[in-house]
């Protein structure tokens, strides 16, 4: 076990680095100049040059990247190009990180208040009418896109029926919240009824369970006492895997919501083409992904002892 | 029931009490169609088919046909969604979308699936460091965000890639036709959507390993692509056809939010992300709901399509679903 650990905290670095080459790589061979989108129309050859040797960008990639990496480890990302000019992108991203926190936590709080006791009820209450309306509202959840929900909803409360704010961010206790939390929600929700549904009815149907009924237990001593127990471990795991697909939900839905977060500065740093700014918002994302799925992992096994890594 | 399982052990002796023999095909279509909304999935998924292939047949106007005196008209006879901005049909734009759709996500899909194949099946059979080295680039390309990735890559291939193409006679009228953009799109999609299948590839073939037909056809000395293509892969294959069955509605999905952010198939090609994100600007104007509710609508109705198939299809292929 502790070595499974110290084996992924150090497998860890080398991801980081490889996953940093690539973006890098791609953000300098990629399209869109950023000189260009920063000069626009009025570009001779010479100041483009110029800026291009200001900016550091006629070196070779391997001396770029090495550069990049030393400064990295001490903090500096460097500074935004083009959608704060001169900002450092640690600051910007800062910024915007505890928002979006904030509202992926609601997202997430949304998936296990709402998601686990709808899975709970559909699991006890199988192939009946309620389990049916559960089961549709599932796959909805996970296939309607967030692009379509996001202006439905904006034109059914914000617009037809003057309920809620269109969009904005006045902080986690605000109505302003409501709407993107529905969006962003919308999938966890979803994904923990389904697994919810699916591991009670599992465990409902394990020996235990029918000793424990042959013994007289009350159905709720069943579920609160054995079943529930071991129905809800592994929704551990979806907690990690939860983590990328939010920041990519919340990529669109900050947006179209005009929430001040990193899925916002994300998108207009793509638009942009600011390369410091997507390189780093990646290499965030992919070192909270790895850790958090680490933190699962090495948690599971802990809740769940007959779980071992070698 | 009783005599059904009776049958099973005394196979042979008692032929008239076995239940009728069927095709496979027809046993799988007999287990399928039990689930009613696959059923309803399927019959979604033809439609789209046809309206993919016969689009030029089936679309009153020309995609790119524009009316300036018929801007944002609400939905009519002559113009059964309305029209967008520049007086173009609506919907003829979702009917040709449906074949910017149907040539990126199965393709987008087919790459994916036969990488995540080929990865999976190598790091399960060979194991050791081969197994070590593709479960490492998945794990890079897992903790990539994944829409993010696909729009570095194909913002990053489109340029080059276009310029590669305009090099030959042959390839040139592609690039203007738009389907340069396409083959951008589907390689950034099946680069994202390898490694899920390559990992659920790899959990069947070392669960499978240690089946004893397996090891009975190691013992033989059967060669080892023989065991890979003739015994482990057609007994990995059923999660794997699920797969794709969900996969193609994540596809249809990435290409509409790749789109929605302005990356990949480009206008006048229509395609029902970009359908959504010109129009979603109007969404206060009368006519708004339409142009943005139709093309919003065919999506989900599509992910909800290929989600209920890949419910029918574990159902049908799935021994331990028999119920």
């Amino acid at each position: 076990m502790f070595r499974y650990i110290v084996n992924r905290v150090l497998w860890l670095p080398v991801l980081l680095l490889i996953i940093s080459f690539i973006t890098f790589a791609l953000g300098v061979y990629g399209p869109g100049d950023p000189v260009q989108q920063l000069l626009g129309q009025r570009s001779d050859p010479e100041t483009v040059a110029r800026i291009r040797r200001e900016l550091g960008l006629d070196r070779p990639l391997l001396v770029q990247y090495a550069d990049y990496v030393g400064r990295a480890l001490r903090g500096d990302f460097g500074e935004s190009i083009t959608v704060a000019r001169g900002q450092p992108v640690a600051k910007l991203i800062a910024r915007g990180l505890w928002v979006s926190i904030q509202l992926n936590a609601v997202a997430v709080a949304l998936g296990v208040v709402v998601g686990v006791p709808l899975g709970v009820l559909a699991a006890i209450r199988r192939n009946t009418l309620l389990d049916y309306v559960t089961t549709a509202g599932v796959v909805m959840g996970i296939s309607l896109p967030s692009f379509l929900t996001a202006p439905i909803l904006l034109w059914l409360l914000s617009y037809k029926v003057r309920l809620l704010p269109p969009g904005g961010w006045d902080g986690l206790f605000s109505r302003s919240v409501i709407l993107p939390a529905i969006v962003l929600g919308a999938g966890p929700v979803a994904v923990f009824a389904r697994q919810t549904r699916a591991n009670l009815i599992e465990v409902l149907d394990q020996d235990y369970v029918r000793t424990a009924r042959a013994k007289g237990l009350p159905e709720v001593l069943i579920l609160g006492r054995h079943a529930l127990r071991n129905a809800l471990i592994p929704l551990i795991t979806i907690f990690g895997l939860m983590l990328g697909g939010l920041v990519t939900g919340a990529f669109i839905t900050e947006t179209i919501f005009g929430i001040p977060g990193i899925g916002r500065l994300g998108f207009r740093a793509f638009s942009a083409r600011d390369y410091p700014i997507l390189t780093a918002l990646t290499l965030l994302i992919a070192v909270s992904y790895t850790l958090a799925n680490l933190l699962v992992d090495v948690l599971y096994a802990f809740v769940d002892p007959r779980i071992r890594y070698e | 029931m009783a005599q059904a399982q009776l049958s099973g052990i005394k196979t042979g002796l008692q032929a008239d009490v076995l239940p009728p023999r069927r095709h496979p095909l027809a046993e799988f279509w007999r287990r399928y169609r039990r689930n009613r909304l696959a059923v309803v999935g399927l019959v979604i998924a033809i439609l789209f088919v046809i309206t993919g292939v016969g689009a030029p047949w089936i679309a009153p106007y020309s995609y790119t046909e524009q009316n300036l005196d018929a801007v944002e008209l609400p939905p009519s006879l002559a113009h059964p969604l309305g029209t967008d901005d520049l007086g173009r049909d609506q919907f003829s734009r979702l009917v040709w979308a449906a074949r910017t759709a149907l040539i990126v996500a199965p393709s987008a899909t087919v790459v994916g699936v036969t990488l995540g194949l080929v990865f999976g099946l190598m790091a399960g059979y060979f194991g050791g460091w081969v197994d070590r080295l593709i479960m490492r680039l998945s794990d890079v390309l897992f903790a990539f965000p994944g829409l993010l990735f696909a729009l570095l890559i194909a913002a990053t291939l489109q340029p080059r890639f276009e310029a590669w193409l305009l090099r030959f006679e042959v390839t040139k009228p592609w690039v203007r036709s738009g389907y340069a953009e396409f083959l951008v799109v589907i390689t950034a999609l099946s680069a994202v959507g390898w490694p899920g299948l390559a990992r659920l590839v790899r959990g069947q073939i070392l669960s499978l390993r240690r089946e004893p037909f397996i090891e009975a056809a190691e013992a033989l000395g059967i060669p080892a692509h023989r065991i890979l293509f003739r015994h482990l892969l057609p007994n990995a294959l059923p999660p794997v056809i699920v797969a794709i069955s969900m996969g193609m509605g994540g596809a249809i999905l990435a290409e509409a939010s790749l789109s929605f952010l302005g990356i990949g198939i480009q206008p006048p090609t229509p395609s029902w992300g970009a359908m959504i994100i010109n129009n979603f600007q109007y969404w206060r104007r009368p006519s708004a709901p339409w142009m943005l509710w139709a093309p919003g609508l065919v999506v989900a109705a599509l992910v909800f399509a290929f989600n209920f198939i890949g419910d029918g299809l574990n159902e049908a292929l799935n021994p331990r679903e028999r119920r």
